[in-house]
């Protein structure tokens, strides 16, 4: 009985070979799922990027809004956000705020970006859509993604981090198209 | 009990007990009034909070958008602080109580010193659910920084930790009594053990709790000027998640509980399940990391030892609970008599008693749903593809409303009858009410994680888009998975206010519980509580064999499954 004090020397009984082989099983299962993120690092193709930085929102508004200056194609939607197609293979910077990702980003299929985001205000979450990457982005940290985009057409990305009364209007875009 | 009356005099004289006719147990009046108070207050959050949650899914089913957004985000994070936090700590200081002061035979220490720990909680859980209600502290259970909430949310929580942190103080002191007094031969029960692992737990989680929560109450209040956004996280969560895991090891010593009061079930090895709780102790604490694994700055090393538990120790804890249970059931079943096939011990259970069902359907449920979904969710790199969506909230309804809740509902049965001694009122809204709860909760979860896996994001009040200058649509399917969430928890609130009001209705308008209704209804199982310790390592238990073939063939192929989704994505190092 589970609710009585047990007496004798209940640590040195034999254990049962089925609870034995499921314990063997279970810790054997551990290990597998252990390794696999390991082997992932090394054999997969989506790991986040380790590196990320320190940065103050107003250093990080500065570049992404030198990046936008230099390689603006166009504007979108009612507020016209610009619509920037950054060269392949440079650092790309998107800010994340209340309640807007800004800018529009236009990138090459099969090219590799360096992606930086950021936030200006409060935690946001990156949610790309319908890819589903998903990752946190914080004040003060630049937090670095290389991307790969692999298939052409029109993402959105989403903020899946509450960032108060304004949160489900906070709505980007990421266009992929083909390499020019 | 005969020795009733020597025992008496034994006793401090100001300390009065009963004996308990269904266990034999001594019950000590402090300590019963105070497994009430704690297992009322409790009842009563579930209740506000339920009605919250039920708000939250009918506004998220995009056809019927109940409230304003506003108004969502207000009562999502009250919904948040009522259950998750208050009624089950509120539950779990009756759990500590009884698992010291009823199962060991022994008085509680320093009642006073309980009641002001209850006092605290009462005050600080309340003094938040206004500031959250007041509309100034909608910051979400998790109440990441800079977003501010108001100073008397922090400190209403702070409260709240350090009353359940005085209760934890006196169960240890009741443990040190019982010892001290030598009111029970041997080692503590296997239930009291996990209670301990639970404890335990606590204080960790209370520590973390009051690192972080301190230094933010002083920033709310403008004393400090800014607190790091990711240490915030790293020891928050080092409260937050932890406090489940209070949840868990709390809950799979109701379920031993349970198994032992309805069927006599004894534990196929006491070292095995024992040494499973000390898993809990040492790897759960890991698991902040789970909430970091899409944070910048911080190592794949770091992420990947501590998101395991150090290569699934604490997984591996509940796995062998997972097999130990069901194991005891069978064995119990079988030593009963009912040994007819693979299954008959399982067909013949009593699944009319709301106790034995409602424990079962957790143990099932936990581990299907949230056990599976939960490793899985923790992979480091499949994490991508979940973060802050609504599967999240899928997978912790799994374990928290599925497994706890429905784990204390269904003690609750054996509660009324033994603490309150009370008769269940209305026996057929008992016997139907864990099939309803359980079933609703197992829908909340299903379609919660469907949605988070077509990527819809948790915590967000118009997946429409209405109002933004970009639109997207989230695939029909997702839709269709939110209102199936809503029916779904129409039907969980169903369940839950028939909960409720069993619960006080048994407890005000119940039939006292005398010596003539323990004849008629017993509540223990029949030769159970006198069975002597023993192994049931001599019996065969295929039906167990079976069910837990079937649990890994589930694990081993979802796991997989989502191996091969993450390989879909675009390439990201």
């Amino acid at each position: 009985m589970a609710i009585q004090p047990v007496k004798g020397l209940w640590w040195n009984e034999p254990l049962h070979r089925m609870e034995l082989i499921w314990i063997f099983i279970a810790f054997l299962w551990g290990v597998v799922m252990f390794s696999a993120m390991i082997y992932w690092h090394i054999a997969g193709q989506q790991n986040l990027s380790n590196e990320a930085y320190r940065i103050d929102p107003e250093v990080f508004a500065a570049k992404a809004e030198a990046m936008t200056e230099q390689y603006q194609i166009g504007e979108e939607g009612d507020t016209g956000v610009p619509v920037v197609h950054p060269p392949p293979g440079s650092d790309v910077y998107m800010i994340a705020r209340l309640w807007e990702w800004w800018p529009v980003l236009e990138f090459e299929k099969g090219q590799s970006y360096r992606l930086h985001l950021s936030s200006m205000d409060w935690q946001h979450g990156f949610s790309l859509q319908p890819v589903n990457i998903n990752v946190q982005v914080h004040p003060n940290y630049d937090l670095v993604l290389t991307i790969t985009p692999d298939e052409a057409g029109e993402y959105t990305v989403v903020c899946n981090e509450f960032c108060g009364i304004g949160h489900h209007t906070m709505v980007g875009k990421i266009r992929v198209v083909e390499k020019q | 009990m005969s020795a009733g009356a020597l025992e008496g005099a034994l006793a401090l004289p100001e300390e009065k007990y009963r004996v308990c006719p269904d266990t034999g147990l001594r019950v000590y009046a402090k300590a019963e009034t105070l497994i009430k108070a704690n297992a009322v207050v409790a009842v009563v959050f579930l209740a506000v909070g339920g009605l919250f949650g039920l708000l939250v899914a009918l506004t998220r089913w995009p056809a019927v958008h109940l409230l304003p957004a506003e108004w969502f985000y207000t009562v999502l994070t009250a919904h948040g602080a009522a259950v998750l936090l208050f009624w089950v700590i509120f539950f779990e200081m009756a759990i500590l109580y009884f698992a010291s002061a009823v199962l060991l035979n022994c008085r509680l220490a320093t009642p006073k010193f309980a009641w002001f720990g209850f006092i605290l909680m009462v005050v600080g859980s309340l003094m938040a659910t206004v500031a959250v209600l007041q509309g100034e502290s909608s910051v979400m259970f998790t109440s990441y920084v800079p977003m501010k909430a108001a100073p008397h949310f922090y400190l209403g929580l702070i409260l709240f930790a350090v009353g359940a942190l005085v209760g934890c103080i006196v169960f240890f002191g009741t443990l040190v009594i019982a010892k001290e007094e030598k009111t029970y031969e041997g080692s503590v029960p296997l239930v009291t053990f996990g209670a301990i692992t639970a404890a335990i737990i606590a204080v960790f989680t209370i520590a973390s709790g009051a690192i972080i929560l301190v230094p933010t109450f002083l920033w709310s209040v403008g004393y400090i000027s800014n607190i790091d956004t990711l240490t915030y996280k790293l020891v928050w969560w080092a409260m937050g998640h932890s406090s489940q895991q209070i949840n868990v090891s709390a809950h799979v010593a109701v379920w031993y509980a349970i198994a032992a009061l309805v069927l006599g079930a004894k534990p196929l090895s006491e070292k095995v399940s024992r040494t499973a709780f000390l898993l809990y102790i040492l790897f759960l604490q890991l698991a902040s990391a789970h909430h970091l694994l899409a944070e910048p700055g911080i190592s794949s090393e770091w992420k990947v030892f501590n998101t395991s538990y150090a290569i699934y120790l604490a997984v591996l804890g509940s796995m062998i609970h997972g097999m130990s249970l069901p194991g005891a059931i069978e064995a119990a079943q079988r030593r009963r008599g009912f040994n007819k096939g693979i299954f008959g011990w399982l067909r013949q259970a009593p699944w009319g008693n709301p106790a034995f069902s409602g424990m079962f359907m957790s143990l099932v449920l936990f581990g299907f749903l949230g056990g599976i979904s939960g490793v899985v969710l923790g992979t480091e790199q499949i994490n991508l593809l979940m973060h802050n969506t609504l599967y999240v909230p899928g997978h912790f309804h799994a374990t928290v409303v599925a497994g706890t809740t429905l784990a204390f509902m269904a003690i609750t049965y054996l509660v009324i009858p033994l603490i309150f001694r009370r008769e269940v009122i209305w026996p057929a809204v008992a016997r139907w009410q864990p099939y309803i709860f359980g079933i609703g909760v197992a829908g909340i979860s299903l379609f919660m994680m469907g949605a988070g896996t077509l990527g819809v994001a948790r915590r967000h009040w118009d997946i429409t888009f209405s109002d933004s200058i970009f639109t997207f649509d989230y695939p029909g399917t997702a839709f269709l998975m939110m209102g199936l969430n809503g029916i779904s928890a129409i039907l969980a609130a169903i369940g839950g206010l028939m909960y409720v009001v069993v619960v006080v209705g048994s407890i005000l308008f119940g039939k006292v519980r005398d010596e003539a209704a323990v004849k008629a209804n017993p509540i223990v199982a029949p030769g159970g509580a006198v069975s002597a310790y023993g192994s049931e390592g001599t019996l065969k238990l295929p039906g167990t064999i079976v069910l837990v073939s079937v649990f890994f063939m589930a694990f081993v192929l979802y796991y997989f499954i989502n191996w091969k989704f993450l390989s879909e994505v675009w390439p990201l190092s």
